[in-house]
């Protein structure tokens, strides 16, 4: 006690600068994961540059029209020579936003309720078929979606298409005109759909997984039904991941090029009737115009190519800042 | 709430094993609960039981009776089986892949794995606390105490008044009042242990059943929730375990010694608490609360 007297008042601290020195084998692993972890940004970059280089010249020529307008087109003398051009995506890319959109909201719901029976209902035999099954859809090539996208569910989605359009044909996106149900947005975003319920079903799935065991005793020993444990403890948890895995799709429907191309109409001109059948894709577009392009308009597809980037990179950091937000909290 | 019994308290926490007798012969008697059996029912009953995980025979035949508000203190070595015994006593036992079972838990006097038994209904009468503080951090503190009543779908017309009362029953209210909005997983390791039992006491179990409820709790928490069990055993039937024998001392009525000699886990010895610590009839049983064993 005197002791302390004598002292006085002690006076405080700032905090130390805590370092370590980590040893010979760490560096040099840290060294490898650093360059594995910084390729990707390195390959993302140069794509990027590549494709900015490339599509400069449309860009600077066109302005803002580039995504503000549709119309695409690519006028030629009787020698082959360009005389006039006109480069627009705005069709495109609210064709491309729409489908993707289509698709999520279709593969979401059908996707947790997948891994919600995978991982709290199947037996565990029926579980290991499913889950292998599920994993094979994810590799399985996308013009073989397209190809029974356009020749065996068209027909179906057509059926559906025209009822969703006779009940609820007056809020203005499900208005047809002219009764045209064919080829349309809808029909694309459901193909997309079944093209992206592997990937959320497996991230879904996997979080659940996750679920930490004793919280799921305390909800039992509580009297709660399956369902309500899968309500209150397993959902919170797993909200995160099912976001973020739902942003994968969402990236993998906005970039699918074949499967689209095979099902959609492509029109240069906005549609938002999502039944009707026309739509655009950005890059289904690259695909359409590719092959007979002349170096000029390679250009334009490379600078669409940039633009399609740019707003899956957008897309992207909107769902990172939504995960962020809803993420933590279950955990 | 009564602290009045507190100093008596704290001398029986600093109570050596040779004083656990006269501990023992202090605590309450069975039977001297003021609500009658009538209203507790006939209590809990265990028939032959044995548990399995997988292979491994972890229990054998173990038969014991918790008679309506009553304290039973089961009490052996780790790995002896307590734990699993206590998780077949409200079917939280088969939530492991291959974990078996055999034989019957009776609540007043109906079999709780009869087929058709409605699960969720027994683990709402034979409430848990578990060894390791186990709270919902996705919900607030004041949700956490009450989610007993959101998962089984149960009505309260004064939520707030209850949230309190349990939280004041499990030594927490005093910590906590001022920060209910906060999570559950904002608490220390202790206060969140006493936050689950403040959880098990909201949907008002006919049976709590508490495996080492203190062993993460600091001595006042561990005095509180023992003041809290001797006043639940007015209306409940409490079986707990712990490695503590002045807890056991303590709050037991009964006192049951389980040891696992090379096999399966069995139960060698059960009866009054004040008997168990002053003259019990197996020598393994002297050896281990006189700390000369286990
Ligand atoms: N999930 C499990 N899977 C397989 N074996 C288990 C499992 N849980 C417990 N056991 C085994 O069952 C036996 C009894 O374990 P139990 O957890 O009931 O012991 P305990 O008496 O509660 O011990 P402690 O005092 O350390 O908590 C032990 O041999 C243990 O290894
Ligand atoms: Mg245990």
């Amino acid at each position: 006690m005197t002791m302390l007297e004598n002292k006085g008042p002690a006076a405080i601290p700032s905090p130390r600068e805590i370092t370590t020195e980590p040893r010979f084998s760490d560096k040099l692993f840290r060294a490898i994961v650093t360059t594995g972890g910084l390729s990707s940004l390195v390959i993302l970059g140069l794509i990027a540059v590549f494709l900015g280089y490339q599509g400069f010249e449309i860009l600077a020529k066109e302005g803002i029209s580039f995504i503000t307008t549709s119309e695409w087109t690519v006028e030629v003398d009787s020698f082959g020579t360009i005389t006039n051009t006109t480069f627009g995506l705005a069709a495109m890319l609210v064709g491309t936003i729409l489908c993707a959109f289509i698709a999520v909201l279709i593969a979401v719901p059908v996707s947790v309720a997948a891994a919600i029976f995978l991982s709290f209902y199947a037996p565990a035999s029926l579980k290991r078929v499913l889950v292998s099954i599920i994993d094979l859809m994810a590799a399985f090539p996308s013009i073989l979606f397209g190809f029974w996208g356009l020749f065996v569910l068209m027909p179906s989605a057509e059926y559906w298409a025209k009822l969703i359009n006779r009940y609820l044909g007056f809020i203005p996106i499900f208005e047809v005109d002219p009764p045209i149900f064919t080829r349309s947005p809808f029909i694309a975003g459901v193909v997309l759909a079944i093209m992206i319920i592997p990937i959320v079903t497996s991230i879904s799935r996997e979080v659940f997984s996750q679920t930490p065991l004793d919280r799921i005793q305390a909800a039992y020993a509580l009297g709660a039904t399956r369902w309500n444990v899968i309500r209150t403890v397993a959902l919170p948890y797993a909200r995160g991941g099912i976001v973020g895995g739902s942003m994968l799709g969402l990236g993998r429907a906005m970039g699918e090029t074949v499967a689209v191309y095979t099902v959609l109409n492509i029109v240069y001109q906005i549609n938002w009737q999502v039944l009707f059948g026309a739509g655009g894709n950005v890059a289904s577009l690259i695909l359409l115009k590719f092959g007979e392009a002349q170096p000029y308009e390679i250009k334009a597809l490379m600078a669409a190519g940039l633009v399609l980037f740019l707003l899956t990179l957008f897309v992207n950091f909107i769902a990172d800042q939504i995960v962020a937000k809803s993420g933590s909290k279950g955990r | 709430m009564s602290f009045q019994s507190k100093n008596e308290n704290k001398e029986k926490a600093m109570a050596t094993p040779s004083s656990l007798a006269s501990v023992a012969a202090n605590a309450r008697k069975p039977g001297t609960n003021t609500l009658g059996t009538n209203a507790l029912g006939i209590g809990l009953e265990a028939r032959s039981v044995h548990a399995w995980f997988g292979k491994h025979h972890a229990l054998a035949n173990v038969s014991l009776d918790f008679p309506a508000g009553t304290v039973t203190a089961l009490i052996g070595p780790s790995g002896c089986g307590k734990s699993t015994f206590i998780r077949t006593l409200n079917r939280m036992h088969e939530f492991i892949p291959g974990a078996a079972m055999a034989g019957e838990v009776l609540l007043d006097g109906k079999d709780i794995y009869e087929p058709g038994t409605d699960v969720t209904k027994i683990r709402l009468k034979i409430g848990m606390v578990f060894q390791k503080p186990n709270p919902f951090p996705s919900m607030t503190i004041g949700e956490n105490v009450l989610s007993g009543l959101k998962l089984a779908q149960l009505k309260n017309a004064n939520k707030d008044d209850l949230m309190e009362e349990c939280l004041v029953r499990a030594g927490l209210w005093n910590e906590v009042k001022d920060r209910l909005n906060a999570h559950g997983g904002s608490l220390s390791g202790g206060q969140q242990q006493r936050l689950c039992i403040a959880r098990a006491l909201a949907v008002n179990p006919q049976v709590l059943l508490m495996d080492e409820p203190c062993s993460a709790l600091d001595p006042g928490s561990t005095l509180r929730i023992e003041e809290t069990i001797k006043e639940l055993s007015e209306t409940m039937t409490i079986v707990i375990v712990t490695h503590n024998m002045q807890q056991a001392a303590r709050v037991s009525d009964f006192t049951a010694f389980f040891l696992a000699d090379g096999g399966p886990g069995e139960m060698i010895e059960t009866a009054a608490t004040s008997q168990i610590f002053s003259q019990p009839r197996d020598q393994r049983t002297e050896n281990y609360v006189t700390g000369r064993f286990g």
